[in-house]
């Protein structure tokens, strides 16, 4: 299987039923079970589940969901949503080839999200804690108002709890849709960020594959710490603009979280399975001398 | 200078360049055939500006003779001192600083510069600011609020620069960064879009008390060129990304995104920079007497305020 797919022209490729059943993939595959998209091993779905969608064999972690993200990331118990009840609009009529209200509401149907962030109030290995997860299946994790909005509420939260922060980014970047005032949210999610921390509040930003952009460039790399997760993509302008625009052939492994470690742009890598244990440990560290006063 | 016109100019090209010619001739009785000239060239240019589209106004705004920062430093303030460099790493001179008076008040200024010629565009990289750039508004900027100086902005860029460099000195977080320190910047900070707001870009100098727009400059999350080839797959639909992005100064007036939108002339600030350097002059000055007399934490509450209100969202 594993050297015939790879020879198959990629539309014949398509149609082999497995490769069907994994979709494409940047989505987590589906099914009793599935294959990895990186090392091609025969995984059981449970097995997967176990692994928060990362590769067993290989390490390779796969996309998740919004919801899968604070799933895992989250104790079971509690967890109360916030800002589940600002929608998107459409401010400025906007249609390409398609209208923006028309995007929207597809966006809707195939995620099953209002909009690119979900955000929740829960615990931590016990730590009260504000996370919140971009959906890259909603319109590539696109921060319009609702996101920016929505940020803002989960900050705003973080600081009433006068507990920590955790964002999980990946998104494309600002939301075309919405035009500047999309733009604007980079600067009003910067702004909350800088109360977060004049008020001692930790806010650890998680950057997962892809985080790009807008977002990029404002919420994603002001956290106390960033951390990345292996391989994700992260950086301002996508691979194919910069290739565009100096018509050379990017580095090996460019802007992948290996290449900004080693670049001095994140704090660490860390492993999806890992995270919460970290991230417990960091908060824990940062929130010491709050909670001994 | 010899005035360049855009495409869409080309009637008016066709009168005043007849015009011109009317007038070297410099025979007798001709006075009332030029007369006549010019008024038509006028009808037209006022024709053309008054129902100008989106896409043509984003020509406008990249016009090659449209006056740039340092135009406007030099012109507008005195004692004008050029900054350089980020202490860390280079000088970009895609963006420019320094210190200045305006009307004799000490201010800091800091702008997005093009260049004029091949060899200045080059060496300014097109006004597409590297992660150092950034850096060193951001020196420039703390500076200002050490010696309490207001902050100036001249916003006029394509967008960063996506280079590999750019990317490996971390473009991202110098973008991010700025626009976190100037949301509590304790110093009045007004903003002036004088030519393109080119996205990430240009708001990284661009946040602050006040946002004023040239009439004919233009403010976008994304270039319409890089829009169209996202969404319609074709970068020959710029045209009609520009007018469904909304980037002109009185469309985002109307959303309440722009505080005022300063007159140029007709055909636009390169065909009467004196009048546009005045207009400019006089909203500053306005503008900055209002932040002046404001204490520092009605400031800085208040500049929070507007950045919270920035979005538009329905309820469930």
């Amino acid at each position: 299987m594993n050297w015939f797919s790879r020879v198959l022209p990629p539309k014949i490729n398509k149609k082999v039923p497995e490769q069907e059943a994994t979709e494409s993939k940047r989505s987590v595959p589906e099914g009793l079970w599935s294959k990895c998209s990186t090392c091609q091993a025969v995984l059981y779905r449970s097995e997967l589940e176990e692994n928060q969608q990362v590769c067993p064999h290989c390490g390779h972690h796969h996309r998740l969901t919004a919801r899968q993200r604070l799933h895992y990331f989250l104790d079971p118990e509690p967890r109360l949503e916030i800002g589940a009840d600002l929608l998107p609009v459409d401010p400025l009529r906007f249609k390409d080839q398609k209208r923006y209200k028309e995007r929207l509401q597809e966006a809707q149907q195939k995620s099953g999200e209002k909009d690119a962030l979900v955000v929740m109030r829960g615990l931590l290995e016990g730590q009260p804690v504000v996370a919140a997860a971009f959906a890259f299946e909603f319109m590539g994790g696109s921060m319009g108002s609702v996101v920016g909005t929505r940020f803002v509420k989960a900050a705003e939260s973080a600081l009433v709890e006068r507990c920590p922060l955790i964002c999980f980014s990946a998104s494309g970047g600002a939301r075309m849709q919405e035009g500047l005032l999309s733009l604007l949210q980079m600067a009003k999610t910067a702004a909350v960020i800088e109360r977060l921390g004049k008020a001692r509040i930790p806010f650890i930003s998680v950057l997962t594959d892809p985080t790009m952009g807008g977002v990029s460039a404002s919420l994603a790399t002001l956290g106390d710490i960033l951390i990345a997760e292996p391989n994700a993509l992260i950086g301002f302008a996508g691979p194919r603009v910069i290739e565009q625009t100096i018509r050379e052939k990017l580095p090996e492994g460019f802007q992948r979280a290996e290449y900004l470690l080693e670049h001095g742009a994140i704090d660490q890598i860390v492993d999806r399975r890992q995270l919460r244990s970290s991230i417990a440990r960091q908060i824990g560290i940062l929130m010491q001398a709050e909670h001994s006063a | 200078m010899k005035l360049q016109y855009l495409d869409f100019e080309q009637p008016i090209a066709e009168l005043e360049g007849k015009v011109e010619e009317l007038k070297e001739l410099n025979q007798p009785g001709i006075q009332e055939d030029i007369k006549r000239l010019e008024n038509k060239a006028r009808k037209e240019l006022q024709r053309l500006y008054s129902k100008l589209t989106a896409w043509q106004t984003v020509q406008v705004a990249r016009h090659p003779q449209r006056p740039y920062t340092l135009d406007y430093v030099h012109a507008l303030f005195t004692d004008v001192e050029v900054l350089a460099g980020d202490r860390a790493y280079a000088d970009d001179a895609a963006i420019v600083g320094g210190l200045a008076r305006f009307q004799g008040q000490a201010i800091l200024w800091i702008g997005q510069q093009k260049g004029r010629d091949t060899k200045e565009k080059i060496q300014r990289n097109f006004g597409m600011p590297r992660p150092e750039g950034y850096r060193k508004a951001l020196r420039l900027m703390r500076l200002a609020e050490r010696f309490r100086l207001p902050v100036l902005t001249f916003i006029d860029t394509p967008g960063a620069y996506p280079g590999i460099g750019a990317e490996e000195r971390g473009q991202s977080e110098a973008i991010a960064r700025n626009l976190a320190v100037m949301s509590d910047l304790a110093v009045p900070i007004i903003s002036l879009v004088i030519g393109e707001g080119g996205s990430g870009g240009a708001l990284a100098i661009g946040v602050g008390d006040r946002l004023l727009m040239l009439e004919y400059s233009v403010y976008s999350v994304i270039s319409p060129e890089g829009c169209a080839s996202i969404l319609w797959k074709d970068a020959a639909k710029a045209a009609e990304a520009a007018e469904t992005l909304g980037i002109t100064a009185r469309r985002l007036q109307s959303l309440g995104l722009v505080d005022e939108v300063i007159d140029e002339p007709l055909g636009g600030a390169h065909r009467n920079v004196q009048l546009v350097y005045e207009n400019i002059a006089a909203s500053l000055a306005r503008h900055l007497q209002e932040l002046q007399g404001m204490e520092t934490a009605r400031l800085l509450s208040h500049r929070y305020e507007r950045l919270m209100h920035y979005g538009v969202v329905g309820a469930a």
